[in-house]
């Protein structure tokens, strides 16, 4: 009941400089590229889903602390620990990657359109206003967007819902949009960035506003 | 002092291993005893983020759209189907959307809630981009964060950013350079940089 994001950083009051990077400069120590494809490769076997993962990452305690693939790391020894998999002696994955299925594997990747369920709610140009409450789970709505009105932009059909599929509920397709919202909105009256920000927001998230 | 320095310049040069390397070998080991991973698959997905599926397919992307007015505007309307046709697709990548700099309009794409990036046409992402700083400022501080990439924009300008919060990533297909009608598809590819198609930089002029 006390799940906590602590990769919500939209709008923190954040100063540290943006250090730029050349291209190709992907790796920055001999044990990340393991860390990616142990990680990409457990995510294959099927014992967990993205939304999971992700859930595992964010609600980390020392998220803030760690560099990237450190939180990769942590939250890989955090799914394995809460699947169980490793004290069971004979556990099996539902799948193993192999080398030669590695190319199609990553050129098919896993699409999240799903058949919807019922008609959406919302078409574009409507006008809408997004939840406010903050739920005690995984959400994919980011916390300077909760209780703003904007527009729809978009509509990207039905996709797997995170909050749910995140907690084992299943995928539970939602309708998905894409809300724009003008500066002033988010971020008050004085701003003059001549900007809009524009969120992807399953149907849950809206009421019309 | 001296000497704990010149220690800590040995590790950075690979001569000593980390207690976090040690971990992730001693991870892999067990995962690999178990049967759960398959260490030449892990060698062969490195090899295709490090190797192959990087920014230069972006840049092929971008490079027919500037040289092909149907192929734009295929891209415009169904980015997924467009890049695909260039052989671009799959994990990070499934539902794409790309987003046009105009005379009028800059696109900045960010993901603040972690670091969704559009893998397929772009590879990994940069450390700044997963780094708390460009989360927090690119949603509320575009042109300051514009500023430190170099790039100041004219105050007319419309900003659109898009923070990649599902299953949908964003390419910018930044403007074509002044004095490149002369230029074939693959010398625009190449003025064509990362930083440019997430919107935190505009392509190279041409030589």
């Amino acid at each position: 009941m006390s799940y906590r994001s602590n990769a919500d950083l939209g709008g923190a009051d954040e100063r540290g400089a943006i250090i730029r990077e050349p291209e190709g400069e992907v790796f920055h120590a001999p044990w990340e590229p393991r860390v990616l494809a142990l990680t990409l490769a457990m995510n294959a076997t099927g014992l967990w889903n993205l939304d999971m993962s992700r859930a595992a990452r964010e609600s980390l305690v020392d998220y803030r602390t760690l560099s990237y693939y450190e939180i990769w790391f942590a939250a890989l020894e955090k799914l394995l620990s809460d699947s169980g998999v490793l004290k069971e002696p004979a556990a099996a994955a539902p799948r193993v990657l192999r080398a030669a299925q590695v190319a199609a594997t990553l050129a098919r990747g896993s699409p999240c359109a799903r058949a919807p369920a019922r008609a959406a709610r919302f078409a574009v140009g409507d006008r809408v206003r997004t939840r406010q409450d903050v739920p005690a789970h995984h959400t994919r709505l980011p916390g300077y967007a909760r209780g703003k009105a904007g527009v729809v932009t978009r509509v990207h059909g039905a996709h797997v819902f995170p909050d749910a599929n995140s907690r084992g509920l299943g995928e539970c397709p939602q309708w998905l949009y894409t809300i724009a919202f003008e500066e002033r909105e988010l971020w008050g009256d004085d701003t003059v960035q001549r900007s809009t920000v524009s969120v992807d927001a399953w149907e849950p998230y809206l009421e019309p506003a | 002092m001296r000497d704990g320095d010149h220690e800590h310049d040995s590790g950075h040069e690979g001569s000593t291993i980390g207690p976090l390397e040690l971990r992730v070998r001693a991870l892999e080991t067990v995962l690999t005893q178990k049967g759960f991973v398959d260490p030449k698959a892990l060698d062969a997905l490195i090899d295709a983020y490090q190797c192959k599926i990087g920014p230069r397919n972006g840049a092929r992307v971008v490079a027919r759209s500037w040289s092909d007015p149907e192929f734009r505007r295929w891209l415009l309307e169904d980015a997924t189907a467009a890049i695909g046709s260039l052989g671009f697709s799959g994990r990070q990548g499934e539902h794409m959307v790309a987003v046009e700099n105009t005379g009028e309009i800059h696109n900045l794409v960010v993901c603040t809630l972690c670091s969704c990036y559009p893998w397929p046409v772009l590879g990994l992402p940069p450390t700044w981009y997963k780094s708390a700083p460009y989360r927090a400022r690119a949603v509320r501080d575009p042109r300051g964060v514009l500023r430190e990439f170099g790039m100041q924009l004219p105050e007319s300008t419309r900003i659109r950013i898009w923070d990649s919060t599902a299953e949908v990533r964003y390419l910018v297909i930044p403007r074509r350079p002044e004095g490149t009608r002369h230029l074939s598809e693959s010398e625009l590819a190449a003025l064509v940089t990362r930083d440019s198609m997430i919107g935190t930089g505009l392509p190279r002029a041409p030589a």
